[in-house]
């Protein structure tokens, strides 16, 4: 492989990495805050006890993201020099703003976790409140810099040269809002689904337990209700890159043709030298009608762009329809639990369902690693949409093989310690909080 | 004038990292070395000295880092290119301190099995601040070159010096000392304790006079700009400012009276890295790299200014409330 290739490699490791921690670092916080409400409201014992666990996790979660991301703000130096040489001045304001936002949320994590006695109870909430507000703003501001690659605006690009630097414009870049909606629901639908299928998991073997009742209760009220606004914000994405990413949109598409009527192809073997996909599963029209709400929108299919402008259809288009098809089994699920609580108002006792959710449980952070690569990989060969190209940027130091396995190894070292220390956490909660003892 | 500023708030945040985070690693070094029969105690009250305030402290890179790459882009190019192994390096040590740090503080067994915990977050404590040095020590040597915003001089230069190398000794040492003296205070109401951080903190103290020296004297060949910079107008008071702090701070240890030596072990450290900017000064990465000639555009750095105040509005009455609510009680650290 070459370096080019390890340094692709290794960005796409570390932000893989980062972004589940990234994402619990978001959607953890709110659960926490809701758990602590709760119990100020209701007095219930069982909510504080669920606050204290939940920070416990966010603890371990918030410090591995905060490291991982200091990782991620140097190799955006370490491994794409030329592109921080131009971008740092138009794209450096939202990362300022992460900054300062994440910033407040580090002061008040360290608030929040060791002030319980310090502070009275409305004000250590509040302390909670901020951290929660302040990590949706930094992944706010971050992922704004991200849709500035994919939606470049605020400069003026000749002859090799980035003039007329406007770094708000670059901020509020077409790509922005639809970017920023479907990531920050998508850390909510995550974390929501992944704590449920936890606490699901220990209900299956102690269904009595008030515990992971009220754990499972609110991290699926959570979960449940940005599912479906999840899946509509999925919607206003695909049209906003069908606008202005329209390769992108082809390859997720596996569209090879510009056609009307274009349909929706789900799964499929892309073929780029015979421009088609076969053994998929068409719907006539399909597409048309989901970009344009008409048969007769045109969709711009790969055949519009130099070869040399495609990315890789065939990940790109599977990582798209994994995604989705991830997005759809969390709604049904999601359906699934309205339907049961309406019929029967007991969902901590029906035992398929909780092996639903369990099955569930991975499926939110499996769906934005999907997500990420269509957003990462069907942007290529870019790394500024139409203005500068990944191996442009590319650092020209050598033997980028070296840092690939020593963060690779690092990280999967961490990913092991996390997962055990977790488990650690939840065997302690399983013996100590319910009311029958584990099985 | 935007430049400078911008250089200006560069500097401020790495000083302010070296007073907050830079002690949370000289903790973790005396973590590593607890001894006698204090070594448990020892380890306790450094961890809970510093686990509230630490992941705050560790912004203040991410701030360096990313008021770099926005306000001198060129600048954090070439510095990344040219100091990629370095870097790097240091990197992994950030990731095991932090990540070992608090695996330690959650991990349900008892003592012997987080032993290993300890030993990673006391060795990568111990030996990133070593690197920080190295890398900005190699900054300063004027071995790397930069030509058309490209390095020229490959990704070995400069930091392997006898110079980097004794900057990467010093920077360890200020910050052990830094965190011994902080640690006098945080252990007020454990006299035995107290002793053992005040020993540590004087002889981490004494220690960093012969190591000044031998920073100085390789800068003579090793970084001749900034060692030509040391004999400005400015540099004779600016040096008897410093010896005025780092002896105030072994006076203020001898005497116990330790809010005065944490006050002046602090004054140390920022004059000591306020001096060193100056003397580089304009030069970011001497000698090609300059404030000027690596600068963004003005709107950038006017919108940089402009977020910088209206996040300090809301960061420092925020950092008070954290230190006040941790440190407070005469055990605030700066």
């Amino acid at each position: 492989m070459s370096d080019f290739l390890f340094a692709r490699s290794q960005m796409a490791m570390s932000l893989a990495f980062h972004i589940v921690f990234a994402a619990l670092g978001i959607g953890m916080p709110l659960l926490m805050v809701l758990a602590e409400g709760a119990y100020l409201r209701t007095r219930n014992p069982v909510y504080l006890e669920l606050s204290k666990r939940w920070a416990k996790g966010t603890a371990i979660l918030f410090a591995v993201g905060a490291v991982s991301g200091t990782v991620l703000s140097f190799e955006l130096g370490l491994l794409w020099p030329r592109f921080m040489a131009e971008a740092g001045a138009i794209i450096g304001m939202p990362f300022s703003l992460e900054g300062f936002a994440f910033f407040t949320e580090a002061i008040f994590i360290g608030v929040y976790l060791y002030g319980r006695t310090r502070l009275s109870p409305l004000l250590h909430w509040l302390a909670g409140v901020v951290v929660a507000a302040s990590g949706v703003l930094s992944g706010i501001f971050v992922v704004a810099a991200n849709a500035w690659m994919n939606a470049p605006a605020g400069f003026t690009f000749a002859g090799g040269r980035f003039t007329g630097i406007d770094p708000v414009a670059a901020m509020l870049n077409p790509a922005t809002l639809h970017e920023v909606l479907h990531m920050t629901l998508a850390a909510f639908v995550a974390t929501g689904f992944a704590v449920a299928g936890v606490h699901a998991f220990y209900l299956l073997r102690t269904p009595a337990s008030p515990f992971h009742r009220c754990a499972l209760g609110l991290a699926l009220g959570l979960a449940g209700v940005c599912i479906p606004l999840q899946v509509a914000s999925g919607d206003l994405s695909a049209r906003v890159v069908g606008r202005f990413q329209p390769a992108k949109l082809a390859a997720m598409e596996a569209l090879y043709r510009t056609q009307e009527n274009a349909p929706l192809i789900l799964g499929g073997i892309p073929d780029d030298g015979a421009r088609m996909t076969r053994l998929g599963l068409t719907i006539p029209r399909g597409l048309s009608l989901l970009l344009g709400d008409s048969p007769g929108t045109r969709v711009t299919g790969l055949e519009a762009f130099p070869r040399a402008n495609w990315p890789d259809v065939r990940i790109v288009h599977w990582s798209f329809d994994l995604m989705v098809a991830c997005g759809f089994a969390m709604l049904a699920v999601a359906g699934w639990s309205v339907w049961l609580w309406l019929r029967r108002r007991r969902l901590a006792e029906h035992r398929r369902f909780l092996r639903a959710l369990v099955a569930a449980g991975p499926l939110g952070f499996l769906a934005i690693e999907a997500g990420w690569v269509v957003t990462e990989v069907g942007r290529q060969p870019w790394i500024i949409y139409g203005v500068m190209r990944t191996r442009e940027a590319v650092t020209p130091v050598h033997g980028i093989a070296v840092p690939f396995a020593v963060f690779t190894g690092l990280y999967a070292f961490l990913g092991v310690a996390v997962f055990s220390l977790l488990r650690g956490q939840f065997r302690e909660t399983a013996g100590t909080v319910s009311t029958t003892p584990p099985a | 004038m935007l430049a400078p500023a911008a250089a200006i708030s560069l500097l401020l945040s790495l000083i302010v990292y070296a007073l907050t985070g830079g002690a949370d690693f000289g903790g973790g070094l005396w973590d590593l070395l607890a001894s006698g029969r204090r070594a448990q105690a020892q380890r306790k009250a450094i961890a809970a000295a510093i686990a509230p305030i630490w992941e705050a402290n560790h912004v203040w890179l991410i701030l360096v880092v990313v008021v770099l790459f926005t306000a001198f882009p060129g600048g954090f190019s070439a510095v990344m290119t040219a100091l990629n192994i370095p870097i790097s390096v240091m990197l992994v040590g950030i990731v095991l301190r932090g990540s070992a740090f608090i695996f330690r503080s959650h991990d349900p067994r008892p003592e012997p099995g987080r032993r290993h915990w300890s030993r990673l977050f006391g060795g990568a404590s111990a030996f990133t601040p070593v690197i920080q040095g190295v890398i900005l020590g190699a900054m300063a040597t004027g071995r790397i070159r930069v030509a058309d915003g490209r390095v020229t001089t490959g990704v070995f230069a400069g930091w392997l010096t006898p110079f980097a190398l004794s900057c990467g000794v010093f920077a360890l040492g200020l910050f052990a000392f830094l965190a011994a003296v902080y640690l006098t205070l945080d252990t007020r109401g454990e006299p035995d304790l107290q002793a053992d951080f005040r020993r540590r903190a004087l002889w981490s103290g004494s220690a960093l006079w012969p190591m000044a020296g031998i920073v100085y004297l390789t800068a003579r060949s090793g970084a001749p700009v900034l060692f030509h910079g040391l004999t400005r107008w400015w540099a004779p008071l600016l040096l008897a400012a410093t010896c005025l702090c780092g002896a105030g701070a072994l006076g203020g240890l001898w005497l116990r009276r330790f809010s005065l030596a944490r006050m002046a072990a602090a004054g140390q450290v920022a004059l000591i890295l306020a001096g060193w900017s100056l003397a580089q000064y304009p030069c970011l990465l001497t000698p090609d790299v300059t404030v000027a000639n690596s600068s963004a555009p003005e709107v950038t750095l006017r919108l940089l200014a402009l977020a910088l105040a209206a996040g300090g509005l809301v960061l420092l009455p925020s950092l008070v409330f954290l230190f006040r609510l941790f440190k407070g009680d005469g055990r605030r650290r700066p």
